[in-house]
C-alpha cells in the first residue's frame, strides 16, 4: 500500500516503467481506489519524477472534446477527452487532471504522459502483449482480434506476464527493456511489475498452423508504426515516434507469428 | 516545356530500411514507403536539380527506362507526394532552408 496521508496532503507514487508518478487528491476514498488498482505498481519510497493533481468534480461531461485531443500550448501538453481534462508541463514536470472519481480517466491521462515522456527518450507504448521467459522479453503485437489476449492467456507457468495490452519499452543503449504495465485489456489482469531485455517482436496474427517468417525493416517499421499508441499531432512528437521505431526495428529482430490458438504456440517462443 | 524542380518537404521524417525509403508526414501521420526509383528521386530532390536531369542523370542512368515514359511517370509520381505535402515542386529553383516547418 502507498503512503495516502502527508503532512501536505495525500499522495501515492506510481512507478511505471522505472518512472516513479506522485499522484495527489484530496480524496482518500479516490486514492485508496487508484492504489488498489495500481497496487503491483506502487513505490511508496521512490523520489517522484513528476506530479499530477488530481481534482475531483462531478459525474458528467467536462470538456466539450467527443474524442482525445492532445496538443502541445505555452509549455504544457493539454490532454481533453469527454470524461477528462489534463495538462502536464514538462519543464516543471508537474501536472493537473480534471475528473469524476473514477480509475478509467487516470489511466488514460497516465498512459498518455507516458507516451509522451518515452517519445522523448527513444521508447515506445505499444498494443502489444509482452512476456518474459528465460529472462528475456517478447512482445506480441497487433491489431484487435489479433491474439494479444489469446496468446496471454495460453502462456505457460514458466511465462510472467507483463501486459496482455500495452507494452511499454524503453531504449536501452542499442537494444530495448520491456517493462510491465497496469494497464490492461481483456484480461483485465494487470502485468507483473517486472523488466527485461527485449528480444524478439512478433506481429501476430491467427491462422490454421503456427508459423514464424522474418520481415523486413519496413515492413516491420510500418506494421510497428501502426500499434503504436500515438496520441497528439504534433510534428516533432511524429518525427521522434517514427525514428524510435526505425530504430527499434533495425536493432531487435522482428518476426510474423502465425498461431494457431492454442498452447503449443509457446513451445516457438524461448 | 518550362523546368520543374522538387524538394523534400522540411515537414517529413524519413528513413532508409534495408534499401526501402520510408517516409511519414510529421503533419499528419500517413507513412509511404517508397520503392528504388522512388528512393533514387527522393535523394535527388534538393531543390537545385530538375526534374529533367534527375530523369536523364539518375533514372534513366541506372534503369532500363525509355526517357520520355520515365519523365512522365516521374512527374506523376512527384505530383502525388506533392499533393501529400511531403515534397515540394516548382518552376524555380527551391530553397529547402526557407521552407520552414518541423
Amino acid at each position: 500500500m502507498g503512503r495516502l496521508a502527508t503532512a501536505a496532503g495525500q499522495e501515492v507514487i506510481i512507478e511505471i516503467g522505472c518512472m516513479p508518478v506522485q499522484v495527489r487528491s484530496e480524496s482518500s476514498e479516490f486514492l485508496q481506489m487508484i492504489a488498489e488498482r495500481y497496487s503491483g505498481f506502487l513505490n511508496p519510497n521512490a523520489r517522484p519524477v513528476f506530479e499530477l493533481n488530481v481534482d475531483l468534480v462531478a459525474p458528467g461531461r467536462i470538456t466539450e472534446e467527443e474524442d482525445l485531443s492532445v496538443r502541445f500550448e505555452s509549455g504544457r501538453w493539454l490532454i481533453e477527452r469527454g470524461d477528462l481534462r489534463a495538462e502536464w508541463e514538462p519543464a516543471s514536470r508537474r501536472g493537473r487532471i480534471m475528473q469524476s472519481p473514477n480509475p478509467y480517466s487516470i489511466d488514460a491521462a497516465l498512459r498518455i504522459i507516458h507516451s509522451l515522456i518515452l517519445a522523448h527518450e527513444g521508447g515506445l507504448l505499444v498494443h502489444a502483449a509482452s512476456a518474459v521467459r528465460n529472462g528475456k522479453a517478447f512482445l506480441f503485437a497487433g491489431v484487435s482480434g489479433a491474439g494479444k489476449t489469446t496468446i496471454s492467456r495460453l502462456a505457460p507457468p514458466d511465462v510472467t506476464l507483463l501486459t496482455d495490452e500495452i507494452s511499454y519499452l524503453q531504449r536501452n543503449g542499442h537494444g530495448y527493456v520491456a517493462h510491465g504495465t497496469p494497464f490492461a485489456g481483456e484480461l483485465a489482469r494487470v502485468g507483473e511489475n517486472v523488466q527485461a531485455p527485449l528480444a524478439a517482436l512478433y506481429l501476430l496474427q491467427k491462422g490454421p498452423e503456427n508459423a514464424i517468417e522474418p520481415v523486413s525493416a519496413s515492413e516491420a517499421a510500418r506494421m510497428l508504426l501502426e500499434n503504436v499508441l500515438f496520441f497528439a499531432h504534433d510534428p516533432k512528437l511524429v518525427s521522434l515516434v517514427f525514428e524510435s521505431a526505425c530504430e527499434l526495428v533495425s536493432n531487435v529482430p522482428v518476426y510474423r507469428l502465425t498461431f494457431f490458438p492454442d498452447e503449443r504456440i509457446w513451445e516457438w517462443i524461448a | 516545356m518550362s523546368a520543374i524542380y522538387i524538394a523534400r518537404a522540411n515537414e517529413v521524417a524519413a528513413r532508409s530500411l534495408d534499401g526501402e525509403m520510408m517516409i511519414m508526414s510529421a503533419r499528419n501521420s500517413t507513412l509511404f514507403t517508397l520503392n528504388t526509383v522512388g528512393t533514387v528521386i527522393w535523394q535527388s530532390a534538393d531543390g537545385k536539380t530538375t526534374l529533367e536531369e534527375i530523369v536523364e542523370n539518375k533514372i534513366c542512368a541506372e534503369f532500363e527506362v525509355d526517357p520520355e515514359e520515365a519523365l512522365k511517370d516521374v512527374e506523376s509520381f512527384v505530383n502525388d507526394l506533392a499533393s501529400h505535402g511531403i515534397i515540394v515542386v516548382s518552376d524555380v529553383p527551391i530553397n529547402p532552408a526557407a521552407l520552414g516547418g518541423a
